[in-house]
């Protein structure tokens, strides 16, 4: 399936790229990490360490084990801070 | 009731005045301003990033979820984005109810919120370089209290 990523904050700037669209048949969140970590040495850096990063399903904060079948758009980014 | 996004300021005063006017029945008005630290001549400029879609659903969600906890007259919330610099209003929420205490309460619901689930990410330049600000482990526990 074709599904939209975006990154944030510094998952945006060690991954390189704000979005991107990729196919994909990652059944869940954690699989599409995998997937991306095993791609390239920039996605291995910006997850490696997933404590800090989290992550929204079409635009909706998710879990890693949340599946992605039917998802639009995934983003990753670090623990927010508004306010 | 509103929820706004926008990269340019606000005018405090003039935020205060239509809440009250659209509040006659409020016995009390209850704002919080946030504002771009310097501490101590190590901020010169602030970039407040989000999240476009998510941040405008997140910021409705959070206004809407005050509304139903409590009685309130009027509820605003007005966040920046962009390049900030110290001293600068990043956002503002006000809450306004016939008494106080649902006033207060709302406004620190509002801000515990905003705090860990609005999607900003704020980046600090200074003397020493740039680093994106970590979020803190006593914000995320600040929203403990609001559960249950």
């Amino acid at each position: 399936m074709t599904l939209t990523l975006r990154y944030f904050a510094w998952v945006r700037e060690r991954v390189g790229a704000p979005s991107e669209t990729i196919e994909t048949g990652a059944a869940t969140v954690a699989d599409l990490v995998e997937e991306l970590r095993s791609r390239e040495g920039r996605y291995a850096r910006a997850f490696a360490d997933l404590r800090s990063v989290r992550v929204a399903v079409d635009q909706e904060v998710a879990d890693f084990t949340a599946p992605i079948a039917g998802a639009r758009e995934v983003a990753f980014f670090p623990p927010m801070t508004g306010g | 009731m509103a929820a706004r996004l926008q990269r340019e300021d606000f005018d405090l005063g003039a935020e205060l005045a239509a809440l009250r006017a659209a509040a006659p029945g409020a016995g009390g008005l209850v704002s919080f301003t946030g504002l771009v630290r310097d501490r101590d001549g190590q901020v010169a400029a602030m970039e407040l990033e989000h999240y476009p879609g998510m941040t405008e659903k997140a910021l409705a969600a959070i206004e809407a979820e005050a509304r139903g906890r409590w009685p309130l007259d009027a509820c605003l919330i007005v966040h920046r984005f962009g390049p900030l610099r110290p001293g600068e209003q990043i956002m503002m929420v006000a809450t306004a109810s016939a008494h106080r205490e649902a006033a207060f309460a709302a406004a620190e619901f509002l801000m515990d919120y905003l705090k860990s689930r609005a999607p900003f990410w704020k980046k600090e330049s200074g003397p020493e370089g740039s680093a994106w600000v970590d979020a803190r482990a006593s914000d995320e526990a600040a929203l403990a209290r609001w559960s249950g």
